[in-house]
């Protein structure tokens, strides 16, 4: 990393690294212990150790004044690394606690082992982590390429890479402590909220940065899927994460919104995290990487355009889906479940686009694994949007809520087309960044394919059966007009369906790992200091 | 095996130049001519079927405006021409259902329970009702076939703490045990950490083995047991009492009978809770599962004999 920084860049670096490890320091030493020293303590162990670093290389030469004539893909290397390590750390315990469902006498005699803090951490672990740092890294990949330009600077990329992971291991560690907001998707205390806007808002100077000084007329369109992406998820998680520190040496903090107020707030959020953050930046990478591989022009230009202002404009709408039949009005209601039902058309329309920009490609999906991951995302994209839409009209959803269909459907999106997606993007690009012709074992991809997609399949209609099961379970009444079965037998009922996700979740985390030891592979063979050789139009040097 | 090389061409490729349009041979429509590290569009026209898609589901919207409630207008809302409320429906919806299960659970405000035995009609229709309440309710502690488990007592069997008759279980189900509510039964088992540890251990073999019938009035500690503990568990042991004091003489156990468990007994004492329904069973739901309790016990007697 340091080896590609200027020296003045190198001199910033120092600078933030001191700062990170002050900031450390006040936090350690003012809450004296508990979450808060432990999170402050690792910010400073992380900025000392950068301060090394650097202050090691600050002295050193210059990198290569041709740098500029090359795309800069370190961050990018960083960052796909981290999305593989988080997948692994993410899936496991996810497979972790599908298991601990099926069998909940083995959570072992220690707190930080129970359901209620991994749970968060599967979570938190695979949508920030995973594929947070797919997004971000992919999309200073896209940005670039699509642009033909470099990124507008050296230190920022590293600066939102590391302050983003940073962010996750605070949120991580602190659920295993037992420290959260007790939202979903927004766990994590109001120091690590704080930090992560500050990365965010960087990432979007960065990004509007390099978009400006593009060598194209005009932006493709998978750059305006990542400008939503990163604008909205600014927004969303501002607004979700306004609260009251108890104090500034507490992890513990109110929230400002309450009641009704505060769940309509936390599901505008949290459908809009599904939205813009695993739809929106997901979209921007299939725009990208699907004509890119299969060699093959975007079916509709209209479409892809529409499409995008129809889904931005209608997602913002349907958080109150998410709160059918409660104590949120009923005209609310009704406005989540009739534009959900309208977003069905710019989604089905993007899943449509993407599978007939495979047209006069389908040998290559035959042949080539990689693609085929795409096609399948860009199916898993339809059907789960299709469901979606489904599930937020209130008679289906009054089946639906409160069940293991939910989940069901949630994994129909995050494996089947978020997971599939990422893998598709890995595969294209990391033999791209090492100047590789191809993965280091080809034959791996495909089995890591057939992994996945038996994992999603064997997960995902499992819990659509052990939901409806459950669903008709509660409803059901005998002709004496009292409930006819016990909630202790739709408990019992739910064993082989958690039994059958737990396979499948565990077919879905071989297929990761193999992704990983695959990529180490290929980065390992690829020599040291090589460089993608695509390059920008015109060099431009760091502002 | 495949091997697609991804990556783009070189800037100086003509391949790059921007605002060619040409015709894509698979599908027959011209690009737009923009292009992006080799990425081209199609000027495809926009599909007729998606716009009349999307003015269905608009269709279908204005209609779900008109009649439901919808949008908001400055302090008040489009209430919709059904005139729908979610308290409307959820209340109707519960008096529909709720017709059906009083026409027979109405039978059982009044605990006249030999009558409610004998009518098989109705047990046919009531009992169902009174598993689900069971192990809705009361399983959590006591299992799924009410046969309890350490802490929880058996309550499928012919031994009680207090009686089996239904107008007692009704009575301790309405206001619990050592629980919250005013009226609630009292039991406890006090610590004899007053005594010394040699009579406590003496107590134990003796408690341990008075299942068996091992025991002998000559025993000393069977006079430790005549002081301290018979006043609650009766002279022979064997309870009955009516004040929550368990028999030590039967094979039925609620925490053990076995020497470890007994002098950690002796040691902290007692008292379970078993909480009040009165708040949360109708007084027909409590006198049902009275019976349903009852019934247990006495189905699990004809087993056994
Ligand atoms: C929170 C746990 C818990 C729940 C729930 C519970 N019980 Fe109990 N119950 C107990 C305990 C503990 C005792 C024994 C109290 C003692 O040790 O003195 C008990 C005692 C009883 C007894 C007295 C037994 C005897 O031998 O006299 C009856 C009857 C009973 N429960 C019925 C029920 C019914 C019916 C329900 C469901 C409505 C229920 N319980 C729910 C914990 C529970
Ligand atoms: C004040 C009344 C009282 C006295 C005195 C008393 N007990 Fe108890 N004992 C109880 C009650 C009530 C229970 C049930 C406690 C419960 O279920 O939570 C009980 C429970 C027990 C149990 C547990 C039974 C089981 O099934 O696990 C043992 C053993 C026991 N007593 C032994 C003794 C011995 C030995 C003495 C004399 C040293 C004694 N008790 C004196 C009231 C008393
Ligand atoms: C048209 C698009 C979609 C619509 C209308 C939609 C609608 C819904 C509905 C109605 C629920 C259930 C709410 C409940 O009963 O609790 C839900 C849950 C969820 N969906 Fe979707 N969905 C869509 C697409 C997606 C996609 C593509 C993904 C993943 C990439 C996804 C991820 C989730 C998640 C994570 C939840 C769970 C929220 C929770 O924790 O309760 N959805 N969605």
């Amino acid at each position: 990393m340091i080896a590609t920084l200027s020296v003045v860049e190198r001199q910033v670096g120092l600078l933030l690294s001191v700062l990170l490890a002050l900031v450390g320091l006040v936090m350690a030493a003012s809450a004296g212990y508990g979450v808060m020293a432990v999170h402050g303590s690792m910010a400073l162990v992380l900025g000392i150790a950068l301060i090394f670093a650097f202050s090691g290389s600050v002295s050193d030469p210059e990198p290569p004044a041709d740098r500029i004539y090359h795309y800069y893909d370190a961050p990018i290397r960083f960052g796909i690394v981290m999305t593989l390590i988080w997948a692994v750390i993410g899936m496991a315990v996810g497979v972790w606690v599908a298991a601990l469902l099926y069998w909940p006498e083995a959570t072992p005699a220690a707190p930080w082992t129970t359901f209620g803090r991994l749970r968060p951490v599967h979570t938190t672990g695979i949508i920030f982590g995973f594929a947070g740092n797919a997004l971000i890294a992919t999309s200073f990949y896209v940005v670039q390429r699509s642009s033909r330009a470099r990124l507008a600077d050296a230190v920022s990329p590293w600066f939102i890479m590391i302050g983003y992971n940073l962010f996750s291991v605070w949120a991580v560690t602190g659920y295993l402590m037992g420290s959260t907001q007790s939202k979903e998707y927004a766990e994590a205390s109001w120091y690590a909220d704080i930090l992560l806007v500050v990365v965010w808002v960087t990432y979007f100077v960065l990004y509007m940065r390099t978009l400006a000084r593009r060598n194209e007329p005009h932006i493709y369109v998978a750059n305006w899927y990542y400008m939503a992406f990163i604008l909205v998820v600014a927004m969303l998680h501002i607004v979700n994460n306004i609260a009251l520190p108890v104090s500034f040496s507490s992890d513990q903090s109110f929230p400002v919104w309450g009641g009704v107020q505060d769940a309509m707030v936390q599901w505008w959020y949290g459908h809009n995290a599904v939205a813009f953050f695993l739809t929106a930046g997901f979209l921007g990478m299939l725009y990208y990487f699907l004509p890119v591989r299969s060699g093959r022009p975007i079916w509709s230009y209209r479409i892809s355009i529409v499409a995008f202002w129809g889904i931005v404009f209608f997602y913002i709408w349907v958080g109150s889906h998410h709160l059918h039949y409660t104590a949120l009005p009923y005209w609310v209601q009704t406005l989540g479940m009739t534009f959900s039902v309208m977003l069905l058309v710019p989604s089905w329309a993007s899943a449509g686009n993407a599978i007939a920009t495979l047209n006069g490609a389908w040998h290559k999906v035959r042949d080539d694994a990689t693609l085929r991951f795409m096609f399948v995302a860009a199916v898993f994209y339809g059907l789960s949007t299709f469901e979606g839409s489904f599930l937020a009209i209130r008679p289906v959803n009054s089946l639906s809520h409160y069940t293991d269909w939910t989940v069901g459907h949630v994994h129909s999106g995050t494996l089947g087309w978020v997971a599939m997606i990422i893998f598709g993007a890995i595969y294209t690009l990391v033999p791209n960044l090492y100047d590789r012709s191809q993965m280091a074992w080809p034959r791996a991809i495909d089995w890591h394919f057939w992994l996945a997609v038996s994992g999603t399949l064997i997960y995902v209609v499992s819990l659509w059966n052990a939901g409806i099961t459950q669903g008709l379970m509660w409803r059901t009444y005998g002709s004496n007009g009292s409930l006819a079965y016990s909630f202790l037998q739709s408990v019992e009922a739910m064993a082989p369906y958690y039994l059958l996700r737990t396979i499948g979740g565990a077919l879905f985390l071989a297929g990761a790992v193999l992704c990983a030891f695959n990529c180490l592979a290929t980065i390992r063979a690829a020599p040291r200091g090589v460089e993608a050789i695509d390059r920008p139009l015109s060099p431009q040097p760091a502002e | 095996m495949t091997t697609h090389r991804s990556r783009s061409v070189s800037p100086d490729d003509v391949d790059f130049k921007d605002g060619i349009q040409e015709v894509d041979p698979v599908t027959g429509y011209d690009t737009t001519g923009h292009r992006w590290n080799g990425i081209r569009e199609l000027n495809t026209p926009f599909p007729r079927l998606v716009l009349v898609i999307l003015m269905l589901t608009f269709i279908y919207s204005v209609i779900a405006w008109v009649l439901l409630p919808a949008w908001p207008i400055g302090k008040s809302y489009t209430h919709g021409i059904l005139g729908l409320t979610q308290e409307g429906e959820a209340i109707s919806g519960f008096v529909a259902i709720e017709k059906t299960r009083q026409s027979w659970l109405s039978r059982f405000d009044k605990p006249d329970f030999a009558a409610l035995a004998a009518d098989k009609l109705l047990l046919a229709k009531a009992m169902p009702a009174a598993v689900r309440l069971f192990e809705d309710n009361c399983a959590v502690c006591h299992g799924q076939k009410g046969t309890g488990g350490p802490g929880f007592p058996n309550l499928a069997d012919a031994y009680w703490l207090w009686s089996g008759e239904p107008k007692e279980i009704a009575q301790t189900i309405t206001v619990g045990i050592n629980s919250t509510d005013d009226d609630a039964r009292f039991a406890q088992m006090p610590a004899f950490d007053s005594l010394s540890r040699s009579d406590r251990k003496k107590l134990a073999d003796y408690v341990t083995a008075l299942p068996q019938g091992k025991t002998s009035a000559k025993d000393p500690a069977s006079a430790l047991f005549a002081d301290n503990c018979a006043p609650c568990h009766g002279d022979d042991a064997t309870g009955g009492l009516e004040n929550g004091a368990p028999s030590l003489a039967d094979h039925s156990v609620i925490y053990g009978q076995d020497r470890h468990t007994v002098l950690t007994t002796l040691a902290h004492g007692r008292q379970g809770v078993m909480p009040a329904w009165s708040n949360r069973l109708s007084s027909a739901e409590i006198n049902l599962l009275a019976l349903y309790v009852a019934q247990l016990a006495s189905k699990q007697n004809e087993r056994t004999k």
